[in-house]
C-alpha cells in the first residue's frame, strides 16, 4: 500500500486558488448596477444563445462567469433550489440571501473536497421596492460571499471594472445613463472594442416575474456610442 | 429541503420539476393507501368551469362555490388560474387536490421555462397536465376525482385552443368550447345554442357568464353570480398580450346582463 504524499493545507489551498483564478481570468466580465428602474446586469458576450445571465425567481437573477458547464450547472441548481423552496413554502420566502448562501456553501465544499475547484464566479441580484432594498451578492470560486452595494463586477477584469464603476458612480442612475456608464467602463478596462453585449434587467415594477432581457434596440444605443 | 447545499448532481432529472421533487422525496402523495375512505367523508368539491374560443383569444370562467355533499363549503373559492403567461387552467372535482395540482402545474411550467430558456408549446403543456391527472388515478378510483380544464394560445399564431380532460387523464382538444364540473351539462347545452364562430371578446364573456347562470339554474352545486353578496365569477382571457383577469366591474356588468338573458 502506498501512502499519499503529504500536502500542507496552505499549499493545497494556494494551488487550488491559483488554478481557479487562472480559469476565471480567461472569462469575460459582467457588471451589475442598482438603477432607478431596477437592477441592471450587463455582460460582454459574443454569443446570442449561450447566455451568462438568467432568471432565477420572481425578483432574483443570476450571472456567472468562467467555465460554461460549471456555472450552467450552478444556474440550474439555483433555479431548482428556488423553485423547490417557493413550492414548499411561499413565493415571498425565496430570497437572494439564502440562495447566495447556498451557492457559497456549495462552492466552498467543492473547493475543499472536490477533485478540482470550480473555475467560476457568480452573482446573485435581487430587486427590492426601493434601491435601499436591492441586494447584490458575489460568490467566488472558494465560496467566499460578498455583500455589495450599488454596483459590482465579476470575471477576469472584475476588480478593475468595479473600481472604474466606483469612480463614476454617484448615487442611483437611470437605466440609460447606467448603460452608457457601464459600457464605457468596460471599454476602458478592456482597452478594446467590445465583442457583443448581453443585458438584462430586474424591473422594480411590474408583474411578479421581474426578469427580462434587454432588447437589441435598448442595447443598440450603447453598441453604437 | 436539501439543507443549505444546492441540489447539484448528476442523478437529478432534466427540466421536470415533478421529477426533481420526486427524486428528493418531496413530491405530494396522490394516493390514500389501501384503505377506502370512510363513508360520509366528503371533502369540498369545486363545481362548474368553462372555456370558449373567440376571435383573437380564449375566455375561461369559473363559479366561486365549493360544496361538500348538500353543504356549501366555500362561497369565494378561486377555480380559474393563470398557468403561465399564455395559458389558463381551471379545476373541477375535489377542491383540495385540484388546488395542489394547479400549484404544481404552475411551478412545472415556470421551472421548465427558466431551465430551458423557452416556454413549452401549448400542446406540451396540455399533455403534461394530462399526465398529472393520470398520476392521480389511484385517488380518482377512491372517489376523489379532479378534472381540469385548460386553455391558452400559441403566441406565434395567435389562435386560442381549449382542452378538456377526463379522470383517467384523457386529453381532448375542443373546437369551440369546453366545460367541466357538476354543472357542465347545462353549461354545454346553453353554449351549444348561443355559440358562433368569430364572436368578439365581449360576446364571449357574456356567453360564458350566461352559461354559468344556466348551470346554476339547474345544478345545486353551482353558484351563479350573487349580486346581493357581491360574489362574481372569476373570468380570465388569454390573447397575444398574455393572460389577464377581467376586472370585477366588467364582470359585474356582464353578470347583470346574463341574469336578464337566462331564465
Amino acid at each position: 500500500m502506498t501512502l499519499p504524499f503529504y500536502v500542507a493545507p496552505e499549499q493545497l489551498v494556494k494551488d487550488r486558488a491559483e488554478y481557479a483564478r487562472k480559469g476565471i481570468a480567461r472569462g469575460r466580465s459582467i457588471a451589475a448596477l442598482e438603477v432607478r428602474e431596477g437592477v441592471l446586469l450587463l455582460a460582454e458576450n459574443p454569443s446570442r444563445t449561450l447566455t451568462k445571465t438568467s432568471e432565477i425567481y420572481d425578483r432574483i437573477a443570476f450571472a456567472g462567469v468562467g467555465k460554461y458547464n460549471e456555472f450552467e450547472s450552478l444556474r440550474v441548481a439555483g433555479i431548482r433550489y428556488a423553485d423547490i423552496k417557493g413550492y414548499q413554502y411561499g413565493r415571498r420566502d425565496v430570497t437572494a440571501k439564502s440562495l447566495a448562501s447556498a451557492f457559497s456553501q456549495t462552492l466552498g465544499n467543492i473547493f475543499v473536497q472536490g477533485p478540482k475547484p470550480f473555475e467560476v464566479e457568480v452573482l446573485v441580484a435581487e430587486v427590492g421596492r426601493t434601491v435601499a432594498e436591492d441586494r447584490l451578492f458575489k460568490v467566488t470560486y472558494d465560496g467566499t460571499l460578498y455583500d455589495k452595494r450599488g454596483y459590482t463586477a465579476i470575471g477576469g477584469q472584475a476588480d478593475e471594472l468595479s473600481d472604474r464603476l466606483g469612480e463614476d458612480y454617484e448615487g442611483t442612475l437611470g437605466l440609460a445613463e447606467a448603460l452608457t456608464l457601464t459600457a464605457n467602463a468596460f471599454r476602458e478596462v478592456e482597452g478594446r472594442a467590445i465583442d457583443g453585449w448581453e443585458g438584462a434587467l430586474l424591473a422594480r415594477e411590474g408583474p411578479p416575474r421581474r426578469f427580462r432581457r434587454l432588447t437589441k434596440e435598448e442595447l443598440g444605443e450603447i453598441a453604437n456610442s | 429541503m436539501t439543507g443549505s447545499l444546492l441540489p447539484l448532481g448528476a442523478p437529478l432529472p432534466g427540466a421536470s420539476f415533478t421529477e426533481l421533487i420526486r427524486s428528493l422525496d418531496l413530491a405530494p402523495e396522490w394516493s390514500l393507501g389501501p384503505d377506502a375512505p370512510p363513508s360520509g367523508f366528503h371533502p369540498p368539491d369545486a363545481t362548474t368551469v368553462l372555456a370558449l374560443r373567440y376571435d383573437g383569444g380564449v375566455v375561461m370562467v369559473g363559479d366561486r362555490q365549493a360544496t361538500a355533499g348538500y353543504d356549501i363549503a366555500h362561497r369565494h373559492i378561486q377555480k380559474v388560474f393563470a398557468a403561465d403567461s399564455y395559458s389558463a387552467v381551471a379545476i373541477s372535482g375535489t377542491a383540495g387536490l385540484g388546488v395542489e395540482l394547479i400549484r404544481l402545474f404552475q411551478t412545472e411550467l415556470e421551472h421548465y421555462e427558466k431551465l430551458e430558456g423557452v416556454r413549452l408549446s401549448l400542446e406540451g403543456k396540455a399533455t403534461y397536465l394530462a399526465r398529472m391527472v393520470r398520476s392521480q388515478l389511484p385517488m380518482a378510483l377512491q372517489g376523489f376525482v379532479v378534472v381540469p380544464l385548460f386553455c391558452g394560445i400559441e403566441p406565434e399564431s395567435g389562435t386560442g385552443h381549449v382542452f378538456t380532460f377526463d379522470a383517467i387523464g384523457g386529453r381532448y382538444e375542443e373546437r369551440d368550447f369546453g366545460t367541466a364540473g357538476s354543472g357542465s351539462r347545462e353549461a354545454r347545452a346553453y353554449l351549444r345554442t348561443v355559440y358562433s364562430t368569430g364572436s368578439d371578446r365581449t360576446e364571449a364573456i357574456d356567453h360564458s357568464i350566461a352559461a354559468l347562470v344556466a348551470a346554476a339554474g339547474q345544478d345545486l352545486a353551482t353558484g351563479g353570480p350573487d349580486l346581493r353578496r357581491g360574489i362574481y365569477p372569476n373570468v380570465f382571457t388569454v390573447t397575444t398580450d398574455g393572460v389577464q383577469e377581467v376586472d370585477r366591474a366588467e364582470v359585474a356588468e356582464a353578470a347583470e346582463r346574463a341574469l336578464e338573458v337566462v331564465r
